[in-house]
């Protein structure tokens, strides 16, 4: 059953990534993102990683997504046009992305034999992530919110209007 | 149980095909989403390492990554949106004024 719903989750996923590469206005490879990023939150679940694949769902499949199709809304859209002379330039990045994979799959090999470890009581819950956060990642955790708070100023400087009198 | 190793090979697959639609995409905003999509990869081999060594940091420095990362996009479709403003085009080909 599990396997089924792993098939399911990365078939939904990748198919997501796809489409956004395949179609040509943004807004929909914007909306084929929503998917994909929700069925990782899934996956993360499936890895024992509940309290991960809820924030996941709701700040990139809901928040960051929502951010996105905001902005495209903004900006007028125009489908990409095919150009001449793109044929050899996508070729060549389908290449590397190919020998890409090839190298991550090469480093990763050497961890594929490793089973999962046995998962402690609660592992991955609120419960236990909170613990971590608030006790050994303290600090970190503080200078997060100092980060977004610096992005949030950042953001509203950047995109304010300025008049120009 | 599913192997740890089938999420190991799904990240390594969907970070290629993130950088895949960094390099053919000549949309700064789909460029954007590229990147995110290649952040999230990462965030799906942190949590499998995670779940392979039974040790909780991979997870909370996902937390980290999302945090930041959402941090990053405001910013980043900031400047999107004030790049479209000042040269009226969002295509990365049509961004050339540093081109001798």
């Amino acid at each position: 059953m599990a396997v089924l719903i792993f098939f399911f989750l990365s078939a939904l996923c990748l198919a997501g990534v796809l489409g956004m590469i395949l179609s040509r206005n943004p807004a929909y490879s914007a909306l084929w993102l929503v998917p994909s990023f929700a069925s990782l939150g899934g996956l993360f679940g499936l890895l024992d990683a509940p309290f991960i694949g809820v924030v996941q769902v709701i700040i990139y499949a809901g928040a960051v997504m929502v951010l996105f199709l905001f902005v495209l809304m903004m900006i007028p859209l125009r489908p990409e046009a095919p150009r001449r002379g793109r044929r050899v330039f996508l070729s060549l990045s389908v290449l590397l992305a190919a020998g890409l994979a090839v190298l991550i799959f090469l480093s990763l090999s050497a961890s594929f034999g490793a089973g999962p470890a046995a998962a402690p009581e609660g592992f991955g819950g609120p419960k236990e992530i909170g613990r971590l956060l608030f006790r050994d990642f303290l600090y970190p955790f503080e200078i997060t919110s100092l980060v977004i708070m610096a992005a949030l100023v950042g953001a509203i400087v950047l995109a304010k209007k300025r008049d120009r009198s | 149980m599913i192997p740890v190793s089938w999420f190991l090979a799904l990240s390594g697959l969907l970070f290629a095909l993130g950088a895949a639609a960094f390099l053919i995409k000549k949309d700064l905003l789909v460029m954007f989403l590229a990147v995110e999509v290649m952040l999230n990869a990462a965030n799906l081999a942190f949590v499998a390492f995670a779940r392979a060594r039974g040790l909780l940091e991979g997870q909370v420095a996902v937390f980290f990554v999302i945090t930041v990362a959402a941090a990053e996009a405001a910013v980043g479709l900031a400047i999107i949106l004030l790049v479209f403003r000042r040269r009226k085009t969002v295509k990365a080909d049509e961004l050339d004024i540093l081109k001798g």
